[in-house]
């Protein structure tokens, strides 16, 4: 069952049956808003990157992003830089995979962001969402939409942490500025 | 509107902040230097490298990539730059393309913030140039403009920057070679992702009639450290032929959709490509218990494949679990070492008990964080070690220890095996479990059995530390040979002062050598003669696309030459045969391995320092010098050799002698 959540929101990653979830993929998609004017239907491609980044008692520990695909121990993976967009159609455009069990004793929190690489605000971006996909059977647990895009390149979308034995997945949905993750730190910081 | 430029021709840039997008199909090195108005450098700090890659107002990449992103701000520059170059060179001393004439002609485009394409330029009709200004950024009037320069430098990046007025020229084109140099020659080169299954079959199968085929380059992952792509070899004379049209012989359309039924997909020609039959599955496992693990369960279109696979799996799982447990640890301290900080400023915990319960909860704290990633780590471990008991077993002989039973009942083989084993790879976590360090054959880079005694507790004296050091190579050599169909893989042995008589017995006696080891500098001159003839011969044909040309007496295996004592009784021509060698002969099939303790050297200075850097550093005792190209931890490096007391490799040497001579298995 799909949770649709709203900002603010917490869920604890459990399976149906109860058990705890081992494997989950954190899948980003979105499409270039149409422009108005004389070519109206023509869209400009942009190219939003998702990160996630691995904190250990709020202190930044290692990052997964498009230039670094793989944290250090493997438990986090991104499966590749998209420079377009929408060609998911409404599928995920980047995804990047947790293997819950294998991160790090000390990682406790790891925070998913978005940013435009290529400048453009959230405005001229439409249908841009996040999923939980538990991964082993492809079911999705959790998705939050973005609604209403504004003046800003960024977004710090969800966070996963850890919660006592398991782990929960709070929706964040905050905007932010900057091209990439670093630009994001201060913004993340809070949400810690 | 992306304007596409031609040499000389320019083009306005609109704003200050630009990326610069670099590909080929190669790893390059890109870099930039400012000029002033008088388009002369100021010094140094005025070129960004790998070795210094940010400047005010520009950044390039650490390391030599396929791809570059270069971020320019113009409006940062300092005072007085006029003029921004943007070079490209191809890294010095590894294996490697050495002009640009040998690899796809580098694509450069200029792009705004938002990606948009401002102008790009393909900088065709290179030939032996091994350094290029692709493009300069210059003011004109109040704005800059770019114009497409494309100037090549068959001297390198030397000629380049004394060209740009650089009075340090030389010195910082070594910098830089080295600073490249630096991330590539450590690195134990990644597998490839997924195998070109057809043409390393393929190519296997024509061992004995192309010498220089490549395997797959391996695909380097973006921030690892780059591992060493081969060279265009003269594989290319003997490519295996392309599938052609699919139309079969008899005329008739191949794949109808069969009554209206669904259409065929499969390819007409290629029929035979069966999948491969599905790998060993793991006994399912009992409820709450790790699957239990089975040799071969990983990806390929063999068990050889599979095994190679499997072999690098471990050592990534090996690599990545030993890093989620450092960094662990690594934060547990750091975490006390605040908390314990905390306590000793805090004046309240100078009252009673208060500062040592405080600390006491911080040790509490660190153990418990330490215990937990420790737990983890033997976990993982168990599981590897589970999986290396019966990975080892089940390896072929190329890939297996000298202890394995596998080599007792050694055949010389029909085919090249794919990888070759150097010897295990350990870290300090678990000594005991040792990752089996596989190479591609055919031989990328030369090998160099380091005798020397530099930075390593001297545990053994040095002659002990050479006869070791010649006996890792008779090993080496001996699986080597082993591992060839009979008659394509030829080995010759310089030992010029005849110090390793005794050690290379087992190849003489086996009557593994075309001839005896070359004693003295005559036999020596002359071994490196016929060799480095020999590269040229094949080079030219290649080069001028004429296999055919060759002589018919040429034999068409690999060749390992062995060098022991080296600088003894070679001559400075003896020095640059040696070097040329190492540079040139990996691509056509000559390869060298050096018995060599670099102090001997000494005298040559920076001279050999390319020949050492180009050649796969292997120690003969165990020593932590190689990095994994994930993680970049120390690897503690282990030979592979004979057990104790065994006959094994002299065995096997019989068997090769004896298929060489017999010409059969």
């Amino acid at each position: 069952m799909t949770v649709n959540m709203t900002k603010g929101q917490a869920i604890s990653l459990q399976k149906d049956d109860g058990g705890a979830l081992t494997s989950v993929r954190m899948g980003l998609g979105w499409q270039a808003a149409p422009r108005r004017g004389l070519f109206g239907t023509r869209t400009r491609e942009i190219d939003l990157d998702a990160s996630a980044v691995l904190f250990a008692d709020k202190q930044p520990v290692d990052v997964v992003f498009f230039r670094h695909l793989v944290s250090d121990d493997g438990s986090v993976r991104h499966t590749g830089d998209n420079l377009v967009g929408g060609v998911g159609q409404g599928g995920d455009d980047e995804a990047i995979l947790v293997d819950l069990q294998r991160v790090p004793v000390h990682i406790d929190q790891i925070v998913f962001t978005v940013n435009s690489f290529t400048g453009q605000t959230f405005q001229e971006v439409q249908n841009a969402f996040c999923r939980l996909v538990d991964e082993t059977n492809g079911q999705e647990l959790a998705r939050y939409t973005l609604d209403g895009g504004g003046q800003y390149t960024a977004q710090i979308m969800a966070k996963v942490h850890r919660a006592g034995s398991g782990w929960q997945m709070t929706a964040l949905g905050n905007p932010a500025n900057g091209r990439t993750f670093q630009d994001l730190m201060p913004a993340i910081l809070p949400h810690l | 509107m992306t304007a596409e430029l031609v040499r000389g021709q320019n083009h306005p840039v609109p704003g200050t902040r630009l990326e610069i997008r670099v590909s080929a199909g190669k790893p390059i090195v890109a870099g930039a230097t400012l000029c002033d108005d008088h388009r002369k450098v100021r010094g140094t700090s005025w070129v960004a490298h790998p070795g210094a890659p940010t400047l005010p107002g520009l950044e390039v990449s650490r390391q030599a990539a396929a791809d570059h992103r270069l971020a320019v701000d113009l409006g940062a520059l300092p005072d007085g730059a006029h003029q921004v170059n943007v070079l490209l060179a191809l890294p010095v001393g590894v294996a490697g393309p050495v002009t640009f004439g040998a690899v796809a002609a580098p694509f450069v485009a200029v792009t705004g913030l938002d990606g948009t394409e401002i102008a790009s330029y393909t900088i065709t009709d290179l030939a032996a140039e091994s350094a290029v200004v692709a493009l300069e950024l210059y003011r004109k009037q109040d704005g800059w403009k770019v114009r497409a320069v494309g100037q090549g430098y068959a001297g390198g990046l030397a000629d380049m920057l004394a060209d740009q007025g650089l009075p340090e020229a030389q010195e910082l084109a070594t910098t830089i070679n080295d600073a490249v140099a630096h991330g590539l020659a450590r690195s134990v080169a990644a597998p490839p992702p997924r195998p070109a299954d057809e043409a390393r079959v393929r190519a296997a199968a024509q061992g004995h009639t192309s010498p220089g085929r490549q395997p797959t380059p391996p695909e380097p992952g973006p921030d690892a450290p780059q591992p060493v792509t081969p060279a265009q070899g003269p594989g290319e004379g003997g490519q295996p032929p392309q599938p052609v049209a699919p139309t079969p012989a008899d005329g008739t359309p191949a794949a109808q959709p069969a009554d209206g039924g669904t259409v065929n997909y499969t390819h007409p020609r290629r029929q035979t490509s069966a999948p491969p039959p599905p790998p060993p599955t793991a006994q399912p496992a009992a409820p709450g218990q790790p699957a239990r693990p089975v040799a071969g369960d990983a990806t390929g279109w063999s068990m050889e494949e599979r095994l190679y696979n499997q072999v690098w799996g471990m050592f990534e799982d090996l690599a990545r679990s030993a890093a989620a447990c450092r960094s662990a640890v690594d934060f547990a301290d750091s975490r006390m070492e605040q908390e314990l900080d905390k306590v000793l400023s805090d004046p309240r915990s100078r009252i009673g008990g208060v500062g040592d319960a405080a600390r006491e909860a911080a040790r509490a704290r660190h153990g418990d964080l330490v215990d937990q990633a420790r737990a983890a780590l033997d976990r993982d471990l168990a599981q590897l070690a589970a999986e290396a008991e019966v990975v080892e077993p089940a390896l072929p002989p190329a890939f297996a220890d000298w202890s394995s039973p596998i080599w007792q009942g050694y055949r010389a083989p029909m085919e090249i095996p794919m990888a070759l084993r150097l010897g295990g790879l350990s870290l300090p976590e678990r000594p005991d479990l040792r990752i089996p360090m596989l190479v591609r054959l055919p031989l990328e880079r030369g090998l160099w059995i380091d005798s020397g005694r530099s930075g390593r507790d001297s545990l053994a004296d040095a002659d002990q530390l050479r006869r070791l050091a010649l006996d890792s190579a008779v090993a080496h050599a001996a699986r080597l040979l082993a591992s060839y169909p009979p008659g394509a893989f030829t080995v010759h042995v310089i030992d010029a002062a005849g110090s390793g008589q005794s050690a290379f017995a087992p190849l003489v006696g086996a009557g593994v050598l075309d001839e005896p080891p070359a004693t003295g500098a005559a036999a020596a001159g002359a071994v490196l003669t016929r060799l480095t003839q020999r590269v040229d011969l094949v080079q030219m044909a290649v080069r001028g696309g004429m296999a055919d040309a060759l002589p018919d007496d040429l034999d068409t295996g690999e060749h390992l030459l062995i060098v022991n004592d080296f600088p003894h009784g070679f001559d400075d021509r003896a020095v640059t045969r040696l070097r040329y060698l190492a540079d040139e002969g990996p691509a056509v099939g000559v390869h060298l391995m050096m018995v060599a303790d670099r102090e001997d050297a000494a005298e040559y200075g920076p001279l050999l320092d390319p020949l050492w850097r180009a050649l796969l550093r292997l120690t003969p005792v165990p020593e932590d010098h190689l990095a994994d190209p994930w993680v970049g931890h120390a690897w503690t490096f282990e030979p592979s050799l004979a057990p104790p007391g065994s006959q094994v490799i002299g065995h096997v040497l019989d068997r090769v002698g004896a298929a060489r001579r017999t010409g059969s298995r």
